[in-house]
């Protein structure tokens, strides 16, 4: 019986999710990420130099994806949301990297 | 008997139960969000492009104040915490909390706006108006647009603020906020992405 309702259940996902303290250290890691990217800001105490973009790119990318795994949820649910969202993303990212280049060489 | 219960379970099915398994709203919101990365993703690429075009005048990048974009950047991130706190609280039927936290989330966002109003007038005093060069009339509509979708998750959040107040929101509505805080959750990293390319990467 139970092994039937577990294989009829429309569950959208699994109920593990974070709980209140995890995601307070989330949102403490995510001011932590902030802080040093504003502090990249200020050339006067620390040149990054050559390393400021590639670093500001990939602090951005880990906030991006901390923000969307744990608060959205996506890596609790179903991975089609996640398919969904990243093929959005894709799409975007892949547009607009061919309009920009178009830009650059026939602008 | 075994036999029976399944027959009745598998006949009897749930009416929200779909193909996928995920309710239609939740998988129109996230389809939804798919698309609004088209838009966002056309603003920033359109802004990129107009940054250093100011036909001699100042362009958005010579005024901004970095410091205090950092503080509402900052207010925007702690906004999503609050949001998840919500979710979690209603998930656990604990209404009032619930509730509580989503209205720190709309203050947290109307700070975020106020801010956002705030650098647009000072940016106007300062000569950048919306037409004085494309690479301001870019900004303003992507800035502005982010703006316009923060001010309509306020005005989401105040709708459950109410709801919550009438009683009309309780556990079973848990779906309702979880939507409603994937909408705000993405507004939340568009700002990510804008306060890093267009606020920290310096012009050439």
């Amino acid at each position: 019986m139970s092994d039937t309702i577990a294989e009829t259940g429309s569950d959208t996902h699994d109920d593990h999710h974070p709980s209140d303290l995890q995601y307070v250290k989330i949102a403490l890691v995510l001011a932590a990420i902030t802080a040093v990217e504003v502090f990249s800001y200020f050339k006067s105490v620390l040149d990054w130099g050559d390393f400021l973009i590639p670093s500001l790119l990939g602090m951005m990318v880990v906030k991006f994806w901390l923000v969307a795994r744990m608060f959205m949820h996506l890596k609790q649910d179903k991975p089609l949301l996640t398919g969904l969202f990243a093929g959005g993303l894709g799409l975007a990212v892949a547009v607009y990297i061919v309009a920009l280049l178009a830009f650059q060489f026939w602008g | 008997m075994t036999t029976t219960a399944t027959v009745a379970v598998k006949t009897h099915r749930d009416p929200h139960e779909t193909n996928t398994g995920i309710s239609n709203n939740k998988l129109a919101m996230w389809l939804f969000l798919g698309t609004e990365c088209l838009l966002f993703g056309g603003l920033i690429s359109t802004y990129l492009l107009y940054k250093t075009r100011g036909n001699g005048e100042v362009l958005p990048t010579d005024i901004f104040d970095i410091p205090f974009t950092s503080v509402s950047s900052f207010v925007l991130l702690m906004s999503s915490l609050t949001m998840v706190l919500a979710l979690s609280a209603i998930n656990r039927g604990e209404l009032e909390r619930s509730r509580a936290w989503l209205l720190t989330t709309a203050m947290l966002g109307g700070v975020f706006v106020g801010g956002q109003v705030y650098e647009f007038t000072t940016f106007v005093r300062e000569g950048v108006g919306f037409t004085t060069n494309p690479a301001s009339s870019a900004f303003y509509t992507l800035t502005g647009f982010h703006g316009v979708h923060v001010s309509l998750g306020i005005l989401m959040l105040m709708s459950l603020v109410v709801a919550s107040v009438q009683g009309k929101l309780k556990q079973s509505n848990a779906e309702t906020v979880e939507i409603i805080g994937l909408y705000w959750h993405f507004v939340d990293i568009v700002w990510i992405f804008i306060f890093t390319v267009i606020y920290l990467i310096p012009a050439e």
